[in-house]
Parts: C-alpha cells; sequence; structure tokens
C-alpha cells in the first residue's frame, strides 16, 4: 500500500516516516555545510588577510589554494597526538569535545529559507523551530566556554591557564550585552522564535529601528567568539598560544573547527535577528519570487560571506586591545548603552501597543533620549577624567619616592631603575672561575666586566 | 486512563533514570578530591536538571537553567578556582570536620523536601502533552508577571542588596586605605 507518510522503495513499506527521513538529511546536509564553510573560511581568511598585507597568501594546493586547509588538516591529522605529563588526561580529552559540540548545535536553529520541496515534500529549510530558539543559542554557546576554560586548566602549564582566566572572564562579560542586545529584538519581534523573527522582518529589517542593538550584538559577538581585535585569550605575543598551546593534532584541529563554525553561528544569528535573515536585500526584494524556493539560501549565503569577510577585515585592520580596556568597554560602555536603549524601546513599543503613538511623539520621546544620554556620557566622562588626574597625582608622588629611592631598594627588593634615574654604579663582582669564561666566549673577564658596564 | 506505578511510561522511566544521575553527581561533588572535577560534576547535576525539566515540558526552564547554572554560574565558579588556586590533582584539606552534622541537616531538608512535595502533588497526574503550553515563555510570563509578580520583584530587590553589599564589602579596606593617606 502506498503510503505518502512513510518512506516507500520501489513499493516496498520501510516505515520510515518522512519527517524523520528529511530531518537526517537537513542535519548532515548542515554538518557537511558547516565543515565545508570552515574550510573555505580558512582559506577566504588567509588570503584576505594576505590581500590587505600586500602578500599572496596560499595559492598552491588547488585553484587558488583552496584546497590548502584540507591540506592542513590531514596534515595536522597525522601528526602525532602529544598529552603532557603534567595534564589532566580525562578533562585534557573532553575540552576539545565540548568546545566543538556546542558550535555544531547552536546552528540547529538558524533558518536557512523558507519552505521548499525535498522528495515532493514540504519542508522548511530548518533542522528545528524550537519556540525559544534564542535563547537556546544563548545556552548552548555558554556551554561552548567550558571547551576553552577546561582546556586552559588542564594542559597544566601556565599560559593556557591564563589563556583560560581571560576567555571565560571575557565571554560571561560579553554574553551580557549580547543578551540585552536580543531583548529589544524580543520587543519588537514580539517571539523568541528564529523563524518568528525572520518572519517579523518582512517590512523592515531590524537593524534599522534597533540600530544600537545591532552594533553592540557585532561588536558582542567578534567578543564572544575570541576573534581580533578582542583574542585575549590565544593572544599569541602575550600568551604562546592561549589556552591551546598544549594541543596538537586533531585534537587542536577540533578548536581550529569549533572557532571558525562559532564564526559563521554568531554570523548567520546576526543575520537572522538584524539583517532579515534569509530575505531578499532591498532591490532584489521587489522581485516576488525572491523570497521564495531556494532563492532564499543564495542570499543568506552571501550575507554570511559579507559577515565573514567584515571579521576578516576587522582581524587585517585591528590592533588587539589591552585586558582592561576591553574590560572596561564591555562593562562600561556595552553594557550601560544597552540598558539605556533597551529601555527606550520598551517605551515606546508599550506606546506602539497602546495605540498612543505617532511621529509627533517619537521624536520628543527620541530627542529627550538622546539628550538624557549625552548629558550621562558627559558626566561620566568627567568623572573618569577626575578619577585619572587623581591617580596620576598620587602616581607621581610614588615616582618621586621612587627616583630619590638611589640604592635601588624600594620597598626592599632590588628594582630595575625607572626610565631617566641615575644610579650608583655597582663594582662588578670578579668572576670566580676565570680559565672557564675565557674558554667560553673568547673574551678576558676584565674585557667583559667592562663590556657589561658599557 | 489507567495510572499505575507497575506500569510505567517511557518518559517515567528517563525521568528515574535522569533523576539517578542528578543524585549521583551531585554525591560526587562533595565526595571528589579534586575541585575543579567537583565543579564539573556539578555541572552534570545542573545539567541533568535542565533535562529533566525539559521532559516535564518546561522548555523554557530548561534553557534558563542550562544558561544561568550551567554556563553562567559554574563558569564563575571555574573562574575563581583559577584566580585562587586549582591545582591539577586532589586536593588533600578539602575534609571538613563537621561532615556528620551536614551530613544530617543535608538528609533532613532532603526529606523535608521530598515529603512536602509528595504531600502536595499526591494526587495530582501529569499528562505531558495537556503540559506542552505550560512550559512555553509566555505561559511562564503570564504567570511570573500577572500572579507572582510580588515575590519576583522582592527577589529581585534582594539580589540587587546582595550585590551592592558585596561591592561595598570589597571596596570598604580600599576607602579606609584612601581616608588615611
Amino acid at each position: 500500500m502506498a503510503n505518502m507518510d512513510h518512506w516507500v522503495i520501489n513499493g516496498f513499506d520501510t516505515h520510515i516516516p518522512w519527517w524523520f527521513l528529511l530531518t537526517v538529511i537537513k542535519g548532515v546536509a548542515l554538518f557537511a555545510m558547516l565543515v565545508v564553510l570552515t574550510l573555505f573560511n580558512i582559506w577566504f581568511e588567509r588570503r584576505v588577510v594576505s590581500w590587505m598585507q600586500m602578500r599572496i597568501g596560499p595559492n598552491r594546493v588547488g585553484p587558488q589554494g583552496l584546497l590548502q586547509s584540507l591540506a592542513d588538516g590531514v596534515k595536522l591529522a597525522l601528526k602525532e597526538d602529544i598529552v603532557p605529563e603534567n595534564a589532566d588526561k580525562p578533562v585534557f580529552w573532553l575540552a576539545p569535545v565540548l568546545s566543538a559540540i556546542p558550535a555544531f548545535l547552536a546552528f540547529a536553529v538558524i533558518p536557512w529559507g523558507p519552505e521548499v520541496s525535498i522528495f515532493g515534500h514540504r519542508t522548511t529549510l530548518q533542522l528545528v523551530d524550537l519556540p525559544i530558539g534564542v535563547l537556546y543559542i544563548l545556552a548552548v554557546s555558554s556551554v561552548g566556554i567550558y571547551g576553552i576554560v577546561l582546556a586552559g586548566w588542564s594542559s597544566g602549564s601556565t599560559y593556557p591557564l591564563l589563556g583560560g582566566i581571560r576567555s571565560s572572564a571575557q565571554m560571561i562579560s560579553y554574553e551580557i550585552a549580547m543578551g540585552l542586545s536580543f531583548a529589544g529584538v524580543f520587543l519588537y519581534a514580539g517571539t523568541m522564535s528564529t523563524s518568528g523573527i525572520v518572519a517579523a522582518q518582512e517590512q523592515t529589517w531590524y537593524i534599522l529601528p534597533l540600530c544600537i542593538s545591532g552594533i553592540i550584538y557585532i561588536i558582542a559577538m567578534v567578543g564572544e567568539t575570541n576573534r581580533a581585535p578582542f583574542d585575549l585569550p590565544e593572544a599569541e605575543g602575550e600568551l604562546v598560544g592561549g589556552f591551546h598551546t598544549e594541543y596538537t593534532s586533531l585534537k587542536f584541529a577540533l578548536f581550529f573547527l569549533a572557532e571558525y563554525i562559532n564564526l559563521v553561528t554568531v554570523s548567520s544569528l546576526a543575520i537572522t535577528m538584524f539583517f532579515g535573515g534569509w530575505r531578499a536585500p532591498w532591490p532584489l526584494s521587489l522581485w516576488s519570487g525572491a523570497n521564495q524556493g531556494w532563492y532564499p539560501m543564495i542570499w543568506f549565503l552571501v550575507k554570511l560571506l559579507i559577515f565573514v569577510f567584515v571579521f576578516i577585515w576587522l582581524r587585517g585592520t585591528l590592533p588587539r586591545l589591552r585586558y582592561d580596556q576591553f574590560m572596561k568597554l564591555g562593562w562600561k560602555v556595552l553594557i550601560p548603552v544597552s540598558l539605556v536603549w533597551l529601555l527606550l524601546v520598551a517605551v515606546i513599543r508599550q506606546l506602539k501597543n497602546v495605540g498612543d503613538m505617532d511621529q509627533a511623539h517619537l521624536i520628543p520621546i527620541c530627542l529627550g533620549a538622546a539628550a538624557l544620554f549625552v548629558l550621562v556620557l558627559v558626566a561620566l566622562e568627567v568623572r573618569e577624567r577626575n578619577q585619572v588626574s587623581r591617580d596620576r597625582r598620587s602616581r607621581d608622588a610614588a615616582e618621586l619616592a621612587r627616583e630619590e629611592d638611589l640604592e635601588g631598594l624600594g620597598g626592599g627588593f632590588p628594582v630595575p631603575p625607572m626610565p631617566g634615574q641615575q644610579r650608583a654604579a655597582i663594582t662588578p663582582r670578579p668572576l670566580r672561575t676565570p680559565i672557564l669564561a675565557v674558554t667560553a666566549n673568547g673574551h678576558t673577564p676584565a674585557e667583559e666586566a667592562s663590556d657589561g658596564r658599557q | 486512563m489507567s495510572h499505575g506505578y507497575l506500569s510505567p511510561t517511557g518518559l517515567e522511566i528517563a525521568f528515574v533514570l535522569i533523576g539517578l544521575v542528578t543524585l549521583g553527581s551531585g554525591l560526587l561533588v562533595v565526595t571528589v578530591k579534586n575541585l575543579v572535577h567537583a565543579a564539573l560534576w556539578l555541572l552534570v547535576c545542573m545539567g541533568s536538571i535542565a533535562v529533566e525539566y525539559l521532559l516535564l515540558t518546561a522548555e523554557l526552564l530548561a534553557w534558563i537553567q542550562v544558561l544561568i547554572y550551567a554556563g553562567a554560574i559554574i563558569v564563575l565558579f571555574l573562574f575563581g578556582l583559577m584566580l585562587t588556586r586549582a591545582p591539577i590533582g586532589p586536593t588533600e584539606e578539602l575534609n571538613v570536620r563537621h561532615r556528620w552534622p551536614a551530613l544530617i541537616v543535608g538528609l533532613g531538608a532532603a526529606g523535608t523536601l521530598v515529603t512536602v512535595i509528595v504531600q502536595a502533588y499526591q494526587h495530582t497526574w501529569f499528562d505531558p502533552r495537556g503540559a506542552v503550553p505550560l512550559g512555553s515563555g509566555e505561559a511562564l510570563g503570564t504567570q511570573l508577571f500577572k500572579y507572582w509578580v510580588l515575590p519576583f520583584e522582592v527577589l529581585s530587590v534582594l539580589l540587587l542588596a546582595a550585590l551592592v553589599g558585596a561591592i561595598v564589602l570589597s571596596r570598604r579596606g580600599r576607602d579606609t586605605e584612601e581616608a588615611e593617606a
């Protein structure tokens, strides 16, 4: 008996329901797409950064070097898998897995397109449509932090530990700003489901009415993915490789994979929340077919590539922030601004809901809010400058005390001289084994002592 | 439709099994000698409580549990541990002298809670399919901000007070130093 709900091969009913098959197909396609996008993005990043730095970049493996990241992946897989002796073995194994799995999971609720037809069955291009999709993404990505934190701790070494601490502080701080920027979208769309938010952006993309939320999210997402200029957990110049210093082979590859998938996930989330999801951009959206069938996937991919390019652009342009600057930006700028903005959005929405709202009301409210905001900013800046000048006065006093301290034993410890500070010359102690010293570097001890002083 | 303890549904079996995971990981939190491992077992405990919420169709609550407890609070624990000390390997001085009183208090609290919940919901049967709309964000928001808004606001004021108190305590030493200088 032919059954439309089950998969039938040549008249044989397999009793596998179609919804299950479609989910499996979509899941596998999503996984494959993410992995291919990762390979592509690594190549794309290297080429674009090379182009910005007037180099050539990888161009040997495959056309235009496109297969370079595949070759690198194979190379990584063939490398020796080293586990440091000091490492906490089970956690050391667990960390890369914990970092990679949430990255894949978060993508499940991102809508790629509207309803399409696969094998004659209508289905939306989205793996699952949770009613609280955005909250799910936040929850899953917060679990992804553990990968980095535990990698840093379990390596049993200093630099990874510092990287792990930095990343946990960083991600917690920026997750707050991120969540607050989403709240504005929830207020506008009236739903937390990703597909619902895309549907609510039929007329205008939310980046226009919610521009400040959008900007805050874009800053927070760079912090959340540990990318330059916020790549403090893996700052090469300070922490060797940060949390993944001790990782080799496929475990290292998993971290790499997680980082690039996170890049794609946060970009897709930005597109879904603020840039109309899979909807066609303005001139194209005049054509009625643009938002139907498989075309929206093209718009989505194009938007995604633009976002990835912006990420790379930031990395190619901006220097890394100092840790205190980074934290100050997160806590003293992004969070207060988004709180005030959220209040304003809530007021406007409420007025709109009760139907008491038109342009004549909107403009004075916005002007009043802007004036208040500028006042608060000025007050904070004045306070900050007072604080800085007070700090400088106390620092000057401390420096003066240090400069007068000619012995160089400030606070009981021998300290190096400050710039411009004169110290009494210290007569060098004669070497105990002069003959050895001569044979070692071909100088007489007297010569060496004088070299050292000049 | 008949209900009986002797013919459990798949949902009930899953619920009990995950409850056992929660209990086991909770015991491991207090018995494991390695601080970071204890925090990780707490993570397992919190995660399995979230799964229990999911099984009871409280979807919003489950993801909030993952977001707040698993995703933020235990990360903060780990952060604090790593800032102070988080040695690799067991820590020996973790033994508590008041172990037995603590155990008695813990068992007593658990016993009271179990009794109260059993007494309260003894004759209530839970229908998973009927309960799905109750666990949605909309239903929870209506409950919270319509009927329970006073306790909710009081709790938030309490949290705020705790936050301010923590800041005051941590800054007090510095301010007196500045005043003296």
